[in-house]
């Protein structure tokens, strides 16, 4: 009804209302784009935390061990001190035929009738393999004795193979390539039910990273062995840098296998040693695709690699042995005995890597012993001026050098220049990390390896007459990454791997015409299909748990860089200097501004920060806190891993339980390396707080449970949390058949 | 002379928290983005300009031909930005108006249909990218329909960086 309502005006109320929602639709466009934009910024600082703190994770591994060698090296100590450390560094001590036979023999190991895991009999077949993912995916565990007869067979097959894979794709077959799977069973699980099993038509390649981190990396290593044995031609493994007894101390491996084998773990330990150091370094496909762990670096040359004795690198992380061969053409690797630990064979073992001389000249430094190093660094301590700068020296130099430099300037090293060449070679292959800039340099934030340009890929793949590199070692979001001109592709097949919606994993299949399809997946039900930016929230809140946990680590740190700034003792900092003091502190290389609203709660009127205030918030308490020193809980805090580590080590028959007088040695060990005084007193104050039954032996876990040090949640830990139970949860194990 | 100083402290910290924004999209680590960063990077900064302001202020900061924009040219553009509160957010009371007036029956929700028209074809529309995304994240996943006060929660929250 057109009564009083002219055209004009309805068209003049059209258009102010089409006006209106233009508008509207504009601010809800703008919002969103902004709430998107600031998402993003998140994602990104969120990964940048769980890198930094990863690869740090690394790093000090690396520096514990070169911290360990350097002791082994320049010290005689008593045989005390000597065997708490020194088996570590004496690999594959068992290799006289006989012997070998003897300590690897499965063959007298009952399996009981109560025990309802499978039963293999070897040779294997499709359906054996097949099975045993059945049974692994049901949560069983498979036998020790089957274990070890599956682990030796896989020996004996991978002694066989070459260093360098050669696969080719010819009668159309592709082959299916898999990153990082770090004991996530799930995962694999996952890609054998979305791309089927291992198959003469189905060939598979394992870019290394198999444990650690994960719960279940044995089940994964047996399932890998097992279809490779069904399958030799068509199932290949490159190691990884995971695939190392050393970094496997650290990151979860050791406890797992110990945990579930408590009888036989560690002779299935010893066995998986021989075992990583012969899978093969790298692959080429149809002499076009090179697949590795790691990377390149400007001097890797596949000649070189193929020639080595790839078994010698026991653990990447030190030079080969001397070695010797035996008649039987087995090669046989010298035992650091008793009777050899002699001044003379000082002077001809290496650790890792080279430590100058800040000490003075080698000779003079073989009698002393671990006491002695301690009560030097001590009176070192005294003198202020001077213990600053000698700690520096002394440990900074020592800790912080890059190999490349150190393997420069080592003159009395008994290994040739081929072997030095060859190592670094092996070191580059499986822990380097692509990077955007052209040329090579020294990777610090692992520790191992380097980080190589676009220009050094160009340069390899013409040099070789290749046209792609696929590697993985490093968590991708997407599950891949290409880089460098979609010549180097990231490959990582271990999803949520920092929390559950992290990150998702892929495979590559590969044909004949060398074009990579890239498949995606997420192991998990509990998200929906969000985007990654989607997914934020979950591993941000993650992120920030794991980033305030590493400041409070920090706190004495953190207290002094904060009072260079305030002068005046007034309790306050502004946000600059906030951020500048924790930056100094931390050297995460995080954008602290950005995140200070995530990480400081309290805040003054006029926007300074009362950073005692903020030490309480985020204080972390415990039950056993309350008559231990702050400093040295401080510390434990902060070291944990290096500490749990070191148990490890010292706990030589892994037991789970050290005694009262190697849980004083560790101390000192600790304390030594940390350049940091810790009285007797401390240690029994800690002591009598673990050794509830007065039994004079320390249970490892329920120390590092008893101090909060562990933390069930966070995922970082996860390697090592998901197992660390408390002692009630290992005796159920006892009663297990199938240990 | 202390309010000197104090604009000075404040004019530091803003060149921090520009730079660390900026850094974050900086791949190649030689303080440069790609242009098309530059919108997310003034977004998370706190900004709300249209894509018409970020396409000019894009112009003014980017090196010509090469899609890059640097540092030396970003910082004091995006200083005098922020100093000048040029892009200001938006209240939240407008954005709940502006959901009202979409939701021409007043059900106090919206249709997917009826949000991907605005969206996509008024004003500044949005990509199907853009539009895929918000709809899997915010489509409620029972009704499925988007009950836009639990969006302007979502969008508003933690808006102090």
């Amino acid at each position: 009804m057109g009564c009083g309502v002219s055209k004009s005006n309805q068209f003049h109320k059209h258009s102010r209302k089409a006006v209106t929602t233009i508008r509207a639709a504009v601010l809800i466009q703008r919002w969103y784009r902004q709430y998107v934009a600031r998402t993003e910024m998140r994602r990104r600082y969120t990964w940048h935390i769980f890198q930094s703190i990863e690869y740090s994770g690394e790093q000090a591994q690396i520096k514990l061990y070169n911290f360990l060698g350097y002791l082994m090296d320049n010290f005689t100590p008593s045989s005390t001190e000597r065997n708490l450390i020194s088996h570590i560094f004496r690999e594959n001590d068992v290799c006289w035929d006989t012997e070998w036979e003897r300590y690897f023999c499965y063959k007298n190991i009952e399996v009981p009738e109560v025990y309802s895991g499978p039963h293999l009999t070897f040779p294997l077949t499709v359906e054996q393999a097949v099975g045993l993912l059945e049974a692994f995916r049901n949560k069983k565990q498979l036998h020790s004795r089957y274990v070890l007869e599956l682990l030796l067979e896989t020996w004996k097959l991978l002694r066989l193979l070459p260093n360098i894979n050669r696969i080719s794709t010819c009668q159309s077959k592709e082959v299916t390539i898999c990153g990082d799977l770090h004991g996530q069973l799930e995962d694999l699980l996952l890609i054998f039910y979305k791309n089927g099993t291992p198959s003469l038509e189905k060939p598979y390649l394992f870019n290394g990273d198999f444990v650690d981190r994960g719960k279940d990396s044995i089940e994964i290593l047996l399932i890998l062995f097992s279809f490779m044995l069904v399958y030799p031609c068509d199932v290949y493994l490159n190691r990884g840098n995971h695939e190392d007894h050393i970094i496997n101390l650290r990151y979860g491996f050791t406890k797992e296998v110990l945990t579930k084998y408590k009888i036989h773990g560690k002779r299935i330990l010893k066995l998986l040693q021989k075992i990583f150091s012969w899978l093969p370094l790298a692959s080429v496909i149809d002499q076009k695709v090179l697949v590795l762990h790691g990377g390149i670096s400007d001097s890797t040359d596949l000649g070189v690699l193929a020639k080595a004795n790839r078994h010698n690198y026991v653990s990447a992380l030190r030079p080969p042995k001397r070695r010797n061969h035996s008649p039987a053409a087995m090669s046989i690797d010298i035992d650091m005995d008793n009777e050899l630990w002699s001044a003379s064979k000082i002077l001809q073992r290496r650790a890792s890597f080279t430590y100058p001389e800040p000490l003075g000249p080698r000779d003079c430094f073989h009698n002393r012993s671990l006491q002695d190093f301690s009560t030097r660094i001590k009176a070192n301590m005294e003198n202020e001026l001077d213990s600053s700068k000698k700690k520096e020296n002394i440990l900074a130099a020592a800790l912080n050098r890059s190999q490349h430099e150190i393997l420069s300037k080592s003159t009395d090293s008994v290994s040739s220049d081929t072997t030095k060449d060859e190592w670094r070679q092996i070191l580059d292959v499986l822990w380097s990390d692509p990077m955007n800039q052209d040329g090579c340099t020294p990777n610090e934030v692992r520790g191992g390896g380097c980080y190589w340009g676009p220009d050094i890929t160009e340069d390899f793949l013409n040099r070789n007459n290749m046209q792609l590199i696929i590697r993985s070692h490093e968590c991708k979001q997407e599950g891949y990454e290409f880089c460098h001109n979609r010549k180097v592709l990231t490959l990582f097949s271990a999803s949520n791997y920092y929390d559950v919606g992290s990150n998702r994993g892929a495979y590559v299949k590969l044909g004949p015409d060398l074009v990579p399809y890239v498949i995606q997946y997420q192991a998990s039900s509990m998200t929906r299909e969000l985007t990654a930016r989607q997914s934020v929230g979950r591993t941000e809140r993650s992120a920030l748990k794991v980033l305030r946990e590493q400041l409070f680590a920090h706190k004495s740190d953190l207290l002094c860089a904060f009072k260079k700034f305030d002068s005046k003792n007034t309790g306050l900092v502004s946000l600059n200097d906030w951020a500048s003091a924790v930056e100094s502190v931390m050297h995460l290389n995080l954008p602290w501004r950005t995140l200070r609203c995530q990480l400081v709660a309290c805040k003054t009127a006029d926007g300074t920060i009362d950073y005692c205030d903020w030490f309480n918030e985020l204080a972390i308490k415990g039950p056993n806190t309350d008559h231990i020193d702050q400093s040295l809980l401080e510390t434990l805090y902060r070291h944990r891993s290096t500490l749990e580590t070191i148990f490890r080590i010292v706990d030589t028959d892994n037991s789970g339980f050290i005694s009262m007088e190697d849980f004083r040695q560790t101390w000192k060990l600790l304390s030594v390396y940390l350049k940091m005084e810790i009285t007797d007193e401390d240690i029994c104050n800690l002591a009598v707080t673990i050794d509830s039954n007065q039994d004079g032996s320390i249970d490892i876990d329920e120390f590092m449970e008893a101090f909060r040090l562990t933390d069930k949640k966070s995922r970082l830990e996860r390697g090592r949390s998901m197992f660390m139970g408390t002692a009630s949860d290992l005796t159920k194990l006892e009663d297990d058949p199938s240990v | 002379m202390a309010e000197e100083k104090e604009s000075e402290e404040n004019i530091s910290a803003l060149h921090k928290k520009i730079t660390d924004a900026f850094q974050l999209f900086d791949y190649d680590s030689n303080n440069t983005v790609n242009v098309r960063e530059i919108g997310t990077i003034m977004y998370s900064l706190g900004c709300f300009p249209s894509q018409a302001d970020i396409r000019e202020f894009t112009a003014k900061v980017g090196e010509d031909f090469s899609g890059v924009v640097h540092l030396d040219k970003f910082l004091p553009a995006m200083t005098k930005v922020l100093l000048e509160n040029r892009f200001p957010p938006i209240p939240r009371s407008k954005l709940l108006q502006a959901f009202k007036v979409l939701d021409k029956d007043q059900k106090g929700y919206l249709k997917p249909e009826e949000l991907t028209k605005y969206m996509m074809e008024k004003a500044e529309p949005f990509t199907q990218e853009e539009m895929d995304e918000m709809l899997t994240a915010h489509t409620h996943q029972k009704d499925n329909v988007i009950h836009y006060e639990k969006l302007i929660d979502k969008l508003t929250a933690d808006q102090n960086m």
